[in-house]
C-alpha cells in the first residue's frame, strides 16, 4: 500500500531523499517530468494538451523529527525536536536514528528513582535522551553523526473498519494524494510539487512556485483533529471522516475565497462530502506560495489527522479517497472552464 | 474629505475580502489615472503614468475583523481574529458580516483578566443552529460594526487603519496637477494579517522608492505609553516600526519637503507594529521605503480618531514627493 510505505518512510526537514526517491520511482511513468530543484523540492510535470490554466499541487515530504545535537560520554544521545513536536510524548518511545537506522529508545529516570513534585510533571526535551545500547561516547560515534535525524518506528496499519494509523501522515498523505491525482491524465498543465522543509517555516514551496509560475495552486494537507472527549465541540477544528477540509484562514494565509467557493460548490455538486477547517492556527505551503512573485491564487485541501506531530496519527480512508475525488473534479472543471480563475 | 473619508470607512473589507472598497476607490479614481487593476492578490493597482521615478505608494485596504469558526447547537458563533483584536474593546460591540448580518460579541463566565477569544461569541439573535445557519456560516468573516462620528477638527470611526491612508491617496489623486515621475499607487489587500498584498504589489511594480501611507499611534492620552507622536502636530514621517528601518534618504527626502512646502510634520519612532513599508523594501534587490503616518489614538479599536490637519498634511506630503524630481533615487 502506498500510503504506508511513504508513512514508514524517513525524511525530516532537509533530509528527505528516501521519501523523494520513493516518491520519484511511484510517479515516473505518471509524469511527463519529474526533476529536483536546489533546496530539494521534486517537482514534476504532466504537460496536458491545453496551454493553461497552469495549476500547481503541493505537499510536502518532510516530517516532525528528532535532530541528534550532542553524544555524551555515556554514549547516550542528546537530542533537539525539528518541527513542532510535543516533548511529553517523547518519553519511552522506540526511534530508529540516521539513515542506517540505528535502534534506540528515548530514555528518561525511571519512576522509581524520580522524587514526587518530578513525577507530577511532564519531561522536557533537555531531560531526555536516546539511548542506542551504546556503553560509551567512541561506541556510539560509529554508529551515529550529530546532526542524524530520529525518527519514531511506528507501523503503519488500517484499524477499525475505515481508518488508518500511522506516523508522519502530515503530510505523507498529501503526498499519497497528490501521487493518487497524478495517475490520471489531464487536459491542462499540472505540476505536483513534493515540497521540502515545510515543518521549519515552509522553505520548499516558495521556491517550487517562484520556478514553476502558477496559474493557481492547491495544497494537499495533513490537518489537526481534536474531535476528541475533554475538547469542547468548538474547538475539536476538524473531524476525522466528515470529508477533506477546506481552510478559510490560517497564520500562514487566507486562499483565495473564489477558489474556496469553487471547490465548496463542486464538492456538493458530486456529493463529496466537505468541512471548513474551524480553527485559525497553524500554517501549510500554500503561505510561502500565495506571496510569490506577483502572488498567486491559492487552497488548501487538508486531510483532518488525530493526534498530529505525534508518534503515531489517526485518518480515515473515505476521507482520503473524498479529497483525492474533490482535487480530480475540480482540475476537471478547470478544463472545461480554461483559465479565468 | 469628510465624505470620503465616512464613505471609505464605513465600507465592509475585512482581511481577504476588500472587493467593496476598491470599488469604491476605483470609482473615485478611474478618470484620473492611466490604467486600474485588480492583481492575483486583489491589490488595486492605479497608475500615473511618467518618464521619471517610479515610486510606489501603498496603503491597505483591509481592516481587522473575525471569522466563524463553529455554530453551537443554540446557534451561537464561535470566532477567531483577523490581525490583531483586543478582546477588551469587542465586549459588548457589534459585528457585521458582509450579508448585513448583525451580531453582538458576548462571553462566558470568568474573570476579565483571563478573558480570551475563546471563550467569546458572537449571538446574532438565532434562537438555535439552523436558524444562524440561514444567516452566517463557518468561514464567513465580519468587521466591527461602528458607525463614523464627525468631531469637527477630528473624526472617530472603525478601520481608520487604514481607510485613512486610502482617504489620503485618493485626494492626492485627484488633486495631483503635475508629476513627471511613473506613479503607482497601490490599495494593497492583507495588511493586518502580514502585509501580503504589498509584497506581491511590490514585486511586480519593482519601484525605485517604496512609501506606505499608513496610521500610527501616539502618545498624546491620558497615562499613554511613551511615543513622542500627537494628533494635530501634523504628518508624521517615520523613522522606524518593528518591520522596517526607513531608508535615511526616504526620511531625509520627507523631512526636506516638508520643510519647504511648510507641511506640519513630525518624527516617529514606533516600538511594535509595521507597515506596507516593511514588505515592499525587500522585495527583489531591496527598495529604498519609508513610511506616511497618519497619528491615530485607540488604533486596533472600533473606534480609532484622528485629526483632520494631520490627514490633510499627509495628503500635501505625497503631493510633495509626486512633484519632486527625486533626483536622489
Amino acid at each position: 500500500m502506498l500510503l504506508k510505505r511513504l508513512s514508514e518512510a524517513c525524511g525530516g526537514p532537509g533530509q528527505e531523499g528516501e521519501v523523494r526517491d520513493l516518491i520519484r520511482s511511484e510517479v515516473k511513468d505518471l509524469v511527463d517530468q519529474a526533476t529536483t530543484d536546489a533546496l530539494g523540492n521534486l517537482i514534476t510535470v504532466k504537460n496536458g494538451t491545453k496551454a493553461g490554466p497552469k495549476v500547481m499541487i503541493a505537499a510536502h515530504m518532510d516530517e516532525v523529527a528528532l535532530m541528534i545535537m550532542s553524544i555524551e560520554k555515556s554514549g547516550l544521545l542528546k537530542f533537539h525536536p525539528i518541527g513542532g513536536i510535543d516533548p511529553r510524548v517523547l518519553v519511552a518511545k522506540t526511534v530508529v536514528v540516521g539513515k542506517n537506522r540505528v535502534p534506540g529508545v528515548i530514555g528518561s529516570k525511571p519512576i522509581h528513582l524520580q522524587r514526587p513534585e518530578e513525577r507530577r510533571k511532564a519531561l522536557g526535551v533537555e531531560e531526555l535522551y536516546i539511548d542506542i545500547g551504546a556503553a560509551k561516547k567512541e561506541e556510539a560515534e560509529r554508529l551515529v553523526n550529530i546532526g542524524d535525524l530520529a525518527y519514531f518506528t511506528t507501523e503503519f496499519a488500517t484499524i477499525g473498519p475505515d481508518k488508518f494509523k500511522g506516523k508522519a501522515l502530515d503530510d505523507r498523505v498529501g503526498c499519497a494524494m497528490l501521487i493518487d491525482v497524478l495517475r490520471d491524465n489531464y487536459q491542462i498543465p499540472v505540476y505536483g510539487a513534493f515540497t521540502v522543509q515545510e515543518e521549519v517555516g515552509l522553505r520548499g514551496a516558495g521556491t517550487a512556485a517562484y520556478q514553476i509560475q502558477p496559474d493557481l495552486a492547491l495544497v494537499l494537507e495533513g490537518t489537526t483533529a481534536a474531535d476528541v472527549p475533554e475538547t469542547p465541540k468548538h474547538k475539536h477544528a476538524t473531524t476525522v471522516g466528515k470529508g477533506p477540509c477546506l481552510t478559510v484562514m490560517d497564520s500562514s494565509v487566507i486562499p483565495d475565497p473564489r477558489l474556496v467557493a469553487k471547490l465548496m460548490q463542486l464538492a456538493h455538486k458530486h456529493n463529496i462530502p466537505v468541512q471548513y477547517r474551524r480553527n485559525t492556527a497553524g500554517g501549510t505551503d500554500a503561505g510561502k506560495i500565495q506571496q510569490t512573485g506577483t502572488g498567486i491564487p491559492v487552497a488548501v485541501i487538508a486531510l483532518p489527522c488525530r493526534y498530529i506531530h505525534s508518534p503515531v496519527a489517526i485518518g480515515s480512508q473515505t476521507d482520503y479517497d473524498n479529497a483525492v475525488k474533490l482535487v480530480k473534479v475540480f482540475l476537471r472543471s478547470l478544463e472545461e472552464e480554461g483559465g479565468d480563475q | 474629505m469628510k465624505s470620503l473619508i465616512k464613505d471609505l470607512v464605513e465600507s465592509w473589507g475585512p482581511t481577504g475580502f476588500e472587493t467593496e472598497v476598491t470599488e469604491k476607490i476605483r470609482a473615485y479614481i478611474a478618470d484620473r489615472v492611466d490604467e486600474c487593476t485588480v492583481d492575483a492578490l486583489g491589490n488595486l493597482i492605479a497608475h500615473k503614468k511618467g518618464s521619471g521615478k517610479k515610486v510606489m505608494f501603498s496603503a491597505h485596504m483591509d481592516e481587522i475583523g473575525i471569522v466563524v469558526t463553529y455554530i453551537d447547537d443554540d446557534g451561537f458563533l464561535r470566532f477567531s481574529n483577523v490581525g490583531g483584536l483586543n478582546v477588551l474593546t469587542m465586549l459588548g460591540g457589534r459585528v457585521r458580516f458582509a450579508n448585513g448580518t448583525i451580531g453582538v460579541i458576548g462571553r462566558e463566565k470568568g474573570d476579565l483578566k483571563d478573558l480570551t477569544i475563546d471563550k467569546m461569541f458572537i449571538d446574532i439573535g438565532a434562537a438555535n443552529k439552523e436558524e444562524a445557519e440561514q444567516k452566517v456560516s463557518v468561514g464567513d468573516f465580519a468587521i466591527c460594526h461602528r458607525e463614523f462620528a464627525d468631531l469637527g477638527q477630528r473624526l472617530v470611526a472603525k478601520s481608520m487603519d487604514d481607510r485613512i491612508g486610502c482617504a489620503v491617496l485618493v485626494e492626492a489623486i485627484r488633486r495631483l496637477d503635475h508629476s513627471d515621475n511613473d506613479l503607482y499607487f497601490v490599495f494593497s489587500t492583507q495588511e493586518e494579517v502580514g502585509l501580503r498584498g504589498a509584497r506581491t504589489a511590490a514585486y511586480g511594480i519593482d519601484p525605485d522608492l517604496g512609501i506606505a501611507i499608513d496610521v500610527t499611534r501616539t502618545g498624546d492620552t491620558p497615562e499613554a505609553p511613551r511615543m513622542d507622536v500627537s494628533l494635530g502636530k501634523g504628518a508624521a514621517i517615520k523613522v522606524k516600526d518593528a518591520s522596517v528601518i526607513a531608508h535615511p534618504k526616504v526620511k531625509q527626502l520627507m523631512v526636506r519637503l516638508a520643510k519647504a512646502n511648510r507641511i506640519k510634520h513630525q518624527l516617529e519612532v514606533l516600538e511594535a507594529g509595521g507597515t506596507d513599508a516593511g514588505a515592499i523594501h525587500l522585495t527583489k534587490s531591496g527598495v529604498p521605503s519609508g513610511t506616511i503616518s497618519i497619528p491615530c489614538r485607540y488604533v486596533h479599536s472600533p473606534s480609532e480618531m484622528v485629526d483632520l490637519g494631520d490627514v490633510e498634511n499627509c495628503v500635501e506630503l505625497v503631493l510633495a514627493i509626486c512633484r519632486d524630481p527625486l533626483a536622489e533615487f
